[in-house]
């Protein structure tokens, strides 16, 4: 399904396969000479001393879950903030690539607040379909939406990177994918406009902005317009989250990662009857917390991914 | 096993609610139960009668919705074991999706109720 490149670091599509576990945890970026490297898992020790503009990305804390696949969402969430504050180096600001909530819930957006807050750091929000429940977004956009437009998109700058959050999981078409619509890929074009094709470029939103397993709806209908508009760009990182395990992919300039959860796995793509919760035994579940290295080279924009379980 | 006896308990519950609620429905009109389970609806097209009350019951972790794609009927999101109830008055076709999981396409298929009774 992946067609991430085996390069001569040995990583194999089987490792790569291997690697689309689950880990309750959040993956740390960091960009040295504006060109973004994950320093693996946070939690583990590795973020010493990266230069540059660090950031942290987190995803589908599904507050409010209570299901088999794992009973309390908001402990471990609890534990992926734990680690966060415990990092070496203090990451910059957190993106939080979607599914905050289970079920739009007041009270569970209050929940992932209390408990994300607690990481003492700004926060850049994407909705996912989970947190869009009440027809018109008001539960999300009253929290997140300030200075958005739309459902919720917007750009930043942070040290010399152009971050743009996306909203995919709004205004869905019967037999579709993720949808971005034709307002906000407009709203893209003009952001776009004028930049120097040098700046690097950071695109999150909640679906995948390719098409990882469109069978389960894993893709986004019309992302190809959006990455029409950043072809030009010579380093652009799409971060994704939504299938709760981790795939990459290097498309020109374009590299695509989708994030881990932390509520629950999901199963690899066709491995299961549906996309659902995934149970796991609860010992292997540690054993299948991950780290992940993931290098950009610049120039060549292949990348290296070295995954190692946190146990054993 | 524990999926078929949950299947009939929510059958008979369905028939009950819609029983009470539409006594005016014609006796010809059989009530339907569409189950969501593993992302799917099932069956994914089913026939029912004019006046008929179809009922979805989400059985998956995961919340769902049962949307018209004319914009006729849209559930809330349906957490697990949540219901949804319709009634279908005019005979015709009404397709549906999930508006969370677009994927999830099923669809609603009414007969004049008539048309059926002059058939036996």
């Amino acid at each position: 399904m992946t067609s991430d490149h085996d390069d001569g670091h040995g990583v194999s599509r089987r490792k790569i396969l291997e690697c689309m576990t689950w880990a309750g945890t959040g993956v740390l970026w960091t960009m040295a000479g504006g060109v973004p490297r994950s320093m693996g898992i946070i939690g583990e020790a590795r973020a010493a001393e990266p230069s540059g503009l660090t950031f942290l990305q987190i995803s589908d804390s599904h507050v409010g879950f209570d299901k088999p696949a794992n009973p309390n969402a908001l402990g471990t969430l609890e534990e992926a903030v734990n680690k966060i504050k415990a990092l070496p180096v203090k990451p910059s600001f957190v993106i939080h690539t979607g599914d905050i909530t289970h079920l739009s819930k007041p009270s569970e957006f209050d929940d992932a607040d209390r408990i994300i807050s607690q990481a003492r750091l700004d926060v850049h929000y994407v909705p996912g379909e989970h947190d869009v429940l009440d027809e018109d977004v008001k539960l999300y956009r009253n929290r997140y939406g300030r200075g958005t437009k739309g459902a919720g998109w917007y750009s930043f700058d942070a040290n010399g990177v152009h971050f743009i959050g996306l909203v995919n999981v709004v205004d869905l078409k019967a037999g579709g994918l993720g949808n971005l619509g034709n307002e906000q890929l407009e709203w893209l074009e003009g952001d776009l406009k004028g930049r120097p094709a040098s700046t690097p470029i950071v695109v999150f939103a909640h679906i995948p902005l390719w098409s990882v397993y469109p069978a389960w709806g894993w893709g986004t209908e019309d992302a190809a317009r959006a990455l029409d508009y950043l072809k030009r760009f010579g380093s652009v990182t799409v971060l994704n989250g939504h299938i709760h395990q981790i795939m990459q992919k290097v498309e020109g300039n374009v590299t695509f990662h989708t994030a881990m959860s932390t509520a629950f796995p999901q199963p690899a793509p066709g491995a299961a009857p549906s996309p659902g919760p995934m149970k796991v035994a609860d010992d292997k579940l540690r054993s299948l917390l991950g780290v992940t290295d993931v290098t950009f080279k610049r120039g060549q924009q292949r990348l290296a991914i070295v995954d190692q379980p946190l146990q054993g | 096993m524990a999926r078929k006896l949950c299947g009939a308990i929510v059958l008979a519950v369905a028939v009950f609610t819609t029983a009470t609620a539409l006594p005016a429905a014609p006796a010809q009109a059989a009530d339907s139960v569409v189950l969501i389970d593993q992302f799917t609806f099932t069956p994914q097209r089913i026939t029912v009668k004019a006046g008929a009350t179809v009922t979805w019951t989400n059985e998956d972790d995961v919340p769902h919705t049962i949307a018209s794609s004319s914009k006729l009927f849209k559930s809330k999101a349906l957490d697990t074991g949540d219901k949804f109830s319709f009634t279908f008055t005019t005979p015709g076709t009404y397709e549906y999706f999930c508006s969370l999981h677009p994927h999830m396409t099923g669809a609603v298929v009414v007969e004049a109720a008539t048309g059926s009774n002059a058939a036996r």
